[in-house]
């Protein structure tokens, strides 16, 4: 039971991490028909930068400026190269973040190491809250809550503010919103920027869990892309729901076959593809 | 849309070069297995690009089923019989299962979704291969089998050993995939690809059943990618996890692409300069890999036909 317990617990830490890069690739995917495949390499630069910036000026701050950063270096590139290839076979757009990729992971390790660099969190955050349950630390709790928060806001946001809805509706009709008098273009940048500022914030919480390395990012992106493909592409609800089920699920696994915790995520996707094509909260007709 | 195939002259060319290739390639600084590894990896950039340039579908998981094909091959010479070709025969069957079975999830979508799909499903082969260490050797790689003599009856030729002769042992299952793949496009088959690709919506009101012909597209791509990895599997002895991985996937495409994936040789210069390139690049620095992937973004910005389209167009106009 205590076994089942704790790897539920980390399941859930995992799929929050999920949640947070998925939600990103989502946003940019569904407005800008981007697979980013540097999300990862954002998330490690996230990481990194907090690193580097918190014996300064301190990890609460960090925990902000460092995604912010992480964010204006995204809307550079969306404004140097991604732009030029809107409207062209999504094929480009892959390749390129792909190239991106390999350049950030190759730059981390060039100025920050190949080994794993510790990152720790304020130190009262580390305690465990009680001894039954030492997996329970209040930094996992603080993470959990910050995505819960993050997650609540990025709804509240797409909801009730003009750019939100603005987003939502680009995502369905991007020529029309253009027809509208909204400059398309400004929407996509920020759009973009709001999507790494998520994978630079995974980045600094990842770090804080574990410890920073240059391939933790690109370990997280296949299960986000599973995340956005189980939950229905086009769906943020259903990224959200898909990250969490297949971060549980996998630390679930754990206990009981480990060396099955990595393949079951696609075991997931499989199953969700044969009986429900368009994933679990996915709409008819979209990307499909 | 109707292009004049490549003139006879050319192609003579083509093969001229493939053949002499062992005498030539020291000259220039290279040696015979680089030939070999431009050869494989060629013909796999060129299987992948029967699916991405001919069907118009883009496929970023090949390279599980390349890997499918090393494992096969390498397991079969490892634990069945001492025999290159039913080790490469087991390969194929093996990487064209499992691109039947799991084409057959993936048919149905298009676009971006469809590549998010394939190299999604790409990864499970990876992650079986990296986990299961009692059969595949786990990160390590498969090890302890080496390609086997090819016994003519008549005569034997020593692969193993000979260096040219295991070049043009590769040479000749090059030739081989290649021609059928040149025959399948020239086909009813090959044309009906070429007209989803064009105008999938008017091929489907045409009444061609296109999920079914873009299933069979994938499994012929498979099978020849998978071709290639039980090819590579001999040319290192050796079978890596990373041939499983999606990076590995996205080499093919930057090959084809590169190439230029409009054309049918396009994807064999794409490999061999990127094949020539890596292998230059590891030598002199340790941040290739950076430089690998300056190439994807100069390549997507400023050569997106690849190289064959670029000087096409250069002679068209």
């Amino acid at each position: 039971m205590e076994l089942i317990l704790f790897n539920g617990f980390n399941g859930l830490i995992i799929g929050a991490f999920y949640v947070l890069m998925a939600l990103g690739l989502s946003l940019i995917l569904n407005l800008s028909g981007v697979i980013n495949f540097a999300h990862g390499g954002f998330l490690a630069i996230g990481g990194y930068l907090a690193y580097t910036i918190s014996p300064y000026v301190g990890f609460w701050a960090a925990l902000v400026i460092a995604p912010a950063l992480t964010a204006c270096l995204g809307i550079a590139i969306e404004r140097t190269m991604i732009r030029r290839l809107y409207g062209r076979d999504p094929l480009y757009s892959l390749l390129l973040t792909f190239g991106l990729a390999f350049i950030f992971e190759d730059m981390t390790r060039a100025i920050w190491g190949a080994q794993g660099l510790p990152f720790s969190p304020p130190s009262f955050l580390n305690q465990p809250i009680s001894l039954d349950y030492f997996f329970v630390t209040y930094y996992r709790l603080f993470m959990m809550a910050v995505v819960g928060i993050i997650v609540l806001g990025l709804f509240l946001f797409l909801r009730y503010t003009r750019l939100g809805v603005r987003i939502r509706a680009g995502t369905l009709d991007l020529e029309t919103v253009s027809a509208l008098g909204v400059n398309v273009r400004a929407l996509r940048t920020m759009n973009f920027g709001i999507g790494i500022f998520l994978a630079g914030l995974a980045g600094v919480l990842a770090g804080g869990n574990l410890s920073l390395e240059p391939t933790m990012g690109a370990n997280v992106l296949m299960p986000s892309f599973v995340a956005i493909i189980v939950g229905g592409v086009g769906s943020l609800p259903g990224t959200l729901f898909g990250g969490l089920l297949i971060g549980v699920a996998s630390g679930l696994t754990t206990v009981w076959f480990p060396s099955a915790s990595e393949a079951v995520i696609y075991i997931i996707m499989a199953v969700v593809l044969l009986v429900r094509p368009r994933g679990l909260m996915g709409e008819e007709g979209i990307m499909s | 849309m109707k292009r004049a195939s490549p003139p006879l002259a050319w192609l003579a060319f083509v093969w001229f070069m493939l053949l002499a290739a062992p005498l030539w390639l020291p000259y220039i600084g290279g040696y015979t297995a680089l030939g070999s590894r431009v050869l494989v990896l060629g013909l796999a950039a060129m299987s992948l690009n029967f699916l991405l340039g001919f069907t118009g579908v883009l496929s970023f998981g090949h390279a599980a089923y390349f890997g499918l094909g090393a494992y096969g091959a390498g397991l079969t010479l490892k634990l069945l019989a001492p025999s290159t070709p039913l080790a490469i025969l087991l390969g194929v069957a093996l990487g064209t299962a499992a691109g039947a079975i799991l084409g057959a999830l993936i048919a149905r979508r298009r676009g971006v979704y469809f590549a998010m799909v394939t190299i999604a499903f790409g990864q499970v082969f990876y992650f079986i291969a990296f986990r299961w260490n009692t059969l595949t050797g786990g990160d390590d790689g498969l090890r302890g089998f080496s390609r086997q003599p090819i016994d003519l009856g008549f005569f034997r030729v020593d692969i193993l050993n000979n260096l040219n002769a295991f070049y043009y042992f590769v040479l000749f299952c090059f030739a081989v995939a290649v021609a059928i793949m040149g025959f399948l496009l020239r086909s009813p088959l090959g044309r009906t690809l070429i007209a989803i690709r064009e105008n999938e919506r008017r091929a489907r009101f045409l009444g061609i059943p296109v999920d079914q012909h873009i299933w069979l597209s994938f499994v012929i791509s498979c099978a020849f990618v998978s071709m290639a990895g039980s090819l590579y599997a001999l040319l290192n002895n050796f079978a890596d996890p990373k041939s499983l991985h999606y990076t590995q996937s996205g080499d093919f495409v930057i090959m084809a692409v590169m190439g230029g994936m409009r054309s049918f040789w396009g994807p064999l210069l794409g490999a061999a300069v990127f094949v020539v390139l890596q292998d230059y690049l590891s030598s002199v620095t340790t941040n290739w890999q950076s430089l690998i992937g300056l190439m994807f973004i100069v390549v997507v910005l400023f050569f997106p036909r690849g190289f064959l389209g670029f000087v096409q167009r250069r002679i068209q106009s």
